[in-house]
C-alpha cells in the first residue's frame, strides 16, 4: 500500500502510510491507542474504506469496486478484538457458513474442514454449542478457526487478546503462535496488531510501530524491542514493559 | 333456537373466524416482507428511496386506517375499471388484505429499522471479512439477529392486526365482525352475539400472544 490515508471527519486516522508486506511474511503492528493500527489493517480488507492512496492486495487493486473488494475478502481472513462470532449460530455453523456461501463447498465438505480447524484450536468438542456458552478465550479460538476455514492467503488479527480476561490470554496466544508456525509452512501472510512482546519475538519477521496515523519505526522484533531507534518508540515501550 | 345457533349461526360465525384468520395471515406475510424491505431501505437505501419510505410511513400513520381501506377499495375499483375499460368490482378480500398489509408494513418498518440498527456493527464487519455478499450478510447474519430484537414489537403489531381485520367489514367482506352484525340483526340479540364475538377475538389474540411468547423464548436460545 502506498500513501494511504483515512479520514474520520477532519481527523486523519491514517496519514500517508507506505507499507509492503511480502507473501508469507509475519508482521506485528504495535503503537499507542488511537495510533491507527486497527484502521490500517481494517483498510486491507476494505472493512474500512481508505480515502486516499492505493492498496494492492494479492495483485488486486482495492478501488472500492464491489468485485475487487469481494475478491480481496475471499483471500483475506480476519480475527477481531471482540470475536464477532455470530451469536445465533452454533460454533460449527459459524465455521461452515462462509466456506459454503462464498467458496461453494457442500455441507459435508464444509463440516469436515470446520471440524479440522476446530480440532487444531482444540475446541472441536464444543462444536454444537452456541458462542455465548463459551468463555472469551474459547470464543476467540473459534473465531480463529472460522477465519482459517476460508483458507486465507492473508490473515489479519486485530488485537485478538486485548478483550480477554488475563487468564485466557495465554490459550489464545498459544493458538496464535501455532497459527504463526503453520503460516510459515503454508506460506500464509500474517498481519497482527498486538502488544505481546513474547508473541512478536516468537512469530514476527518484522515489527511496525505506529503513532498518530503514521509508521514511525520498523525493524526486526529483537532490534525493535531491545534497541528502539526513535524516542517515541522508547516512550511507548517503557509504558508497556514495566 | 339452540339448533339454529349450532347449525346456521354457529357455522356463519365459524366461517367469519376462518375469514378473519385468512386475512390476518395474508396481511401479516405480505406486510412483514414489505415492512422488512421498507426498514432496510430506510437504513441502506439511497436518499430518494429513503425519503420515499419515510413519506410513506408518515402518510399511513397520519391517515385513519378506515380511510385507507376505503381509498384502496374504491380507488382499486376505479383504477381497474379505467384500466380494463369495463366495470370491475374489486374483491373485498384482496382489497382488505392489501390495505391491512400496507398499514402493517408502515409500522413494522420502524420496528425492523430499530432492530437492524441494534445489531452490533462487528457483525457486519465479520460477515464482510468472511467475504459474504451484502445480501447474504443481511439475510443470514443481520436479519436473524434483528428478528429476535424485533419480536416483542412485532408480536404486538400482529395482535393489533387481528383486531384491525374487523375494520374491513365496511367493504362488505364477511369476516367475523360482519358475520356477527348480520346474525345480531337476524336474532335481535346484539348483546349476546357481540359478546360471543368478543370472546372469539379474545381466543384468537390469546393464542397469538401465547405463540409469540414461545417464539421469543425460542429466539433467545444461544443468547446469554
Amino acid at each position: 500500500m502506498s500513501a494511504v490515508t483515512k479520514l474520520f471527519g477532519s481527523f486523519a486516522a491514517l496519514n500517508g502510510i507506505d507499507l509492503s508486506v511480502a507473501r508469507g511474511e509475519k508482521v506485528v503492528v504495535c503503537g499507542p491507542s488511537g495510533s491507527g493500527k486497527s484502521t490500517l489493517i481494517r483498510c486491507i480488507n476494505h472493512i474500512e474504506k481508505h480515502d486516499g492512496g492505493s492498496i494492492v492486495v494479492d495483485g488486486c487493486i482495492l478501488d472500492h469496486k464491489a468485485a475487487n473488494v469481494d475478491r480481496v475478502r475471499r483471500e483475506v481472513g480476519m480475527v477481531f478484538q471482540s470475536f464477532n462470532l455470530f451469536p445465533h449460530m452454533s460454533v460449527l455453523a459459524n465455521c461452515m457458513l462462509a466456506p459454503m456461501l462464498v467458496r461453494g463447498l457442500k455441507a459435508v465438505e464444509a463440516e469436515e474442514v470446520a471440524i479440522g480447524f476446530l480440532r487444531r484450536v482444540r475446541i472441536a468438542d464444543q462444536a454444537t454449542k452456541y458462542p455465548s456458552q463459551l468463555s472469551g478465550g474459547q470464543q476467540q479460538r473459534v473465531a480463529i478457526a472460522r477465519a482459517m476455514c476460508m483458507r486465507p492467503k492473508i490473515m489479519l488479527l486485530d488485537e485478538p487478546t486485548s478483550a480477554l480476561d488475563p487468564e485466557m490470554v495465554k490459550e489464545v496466544l498459544d493458538t496464535m503462535m501455532e497459527l504463526g508456525a503453520r503460516a510459515s509452512v503454508d506460506g500464509m501472510t500474517m498481519i497482527c496488531v498486538a502488544h505481546e512482546m513474547g508473541f512478536a519475538r516468537e512469530v514476527a519477521d518484522r515489527v511496525i510501530f505506529m503513532d498518530e496515523g503514521a509508521i514511525v519505526e520498523e525493524g526486526a522484533p529483537e532490534q525493535f524491542f531491545c534497541q528502539p531507534k526513535t524516542q517515541r518508540a522508547r516512550n511507548f515501550l517503557s509504558r508497556i514493559l514495566h | 333456537m339452540t339448533a339454529d345457533w349450532v347449525s346456521g349461526y354457529g357455522l356463519q360465525l365459524l366461517w367469519g373466524v376462518v375469514t378473519t384468520l385468512s386475512v390476518t395471515l395474508m396481511a401479516l406475510i405480505i406486510g412483514t416482507v414489505f415492512g422488512i424491505s421498507l426498514g432496510a431501505v430506510k437504513i441502506y437505501g439511497a436518499k430518494p428511496f429513503r425519503y420515499s419510505a419515510e413519506v410513506y410511513t408518515a402518510l399511513v400513520r397520519g391517515v385513519p386506517d378506515l380511510i385507507i381501506i376505503y381509498l384502496i377499495y374504491f380507488g382499486g375499483t376505479v383504477a381497474l375499471t379505467k384500466l380494463t375499460g369495463r366495470y370491475v368490482d374489486i374483491n373485498g378480500f384482496a382489497a382488505g388484505v392489501a390495505s391491512l398489509a400496507f398499514i402493517f408494513a408502515a409500522y413494522a418498518s420502524d420496528i425492523f429499522r430499530g432492530a437492524i440498527k441494534q445489531v452490533p456493527r462487528g457483525q457486519f464487519d465479520a460477515a464482510h471479512a468472511l467475504g459474504l455478499s451484502r445480501r447474504a450478510a443481511f439475510l443470514r447474519i443481520i436479519l436473524p439477529q434483528a428478528w429476535r430484537l424485533a419480536l416483542p414489537g412485532f408480536g404486538n403489531l400482529a395482535i393489533i392486526l387481528i383486531k384491525q381485520t374487523s375494520l374491513i367489514s365496511v367493504i362488505g367482506l364477511e369476516e367475523l365482525l360482519r358475520a356477527s352484525s348480520v346474525i345480531s340483526g337476524a336474532t335481535r340479540q346484539p348483546f349476546l352475539v357481540y359478546s360471543v364475538t368478543a370472546i372469539l377475538y379474545l381466543i384468537m389474540t390469546s393464542f397469538a400472544s401465547w405463540g409469540f411468547r414461545h417464539a421469543r423464548i425460542w429466539s433467545n436460545r444461544g443468547f446469554a
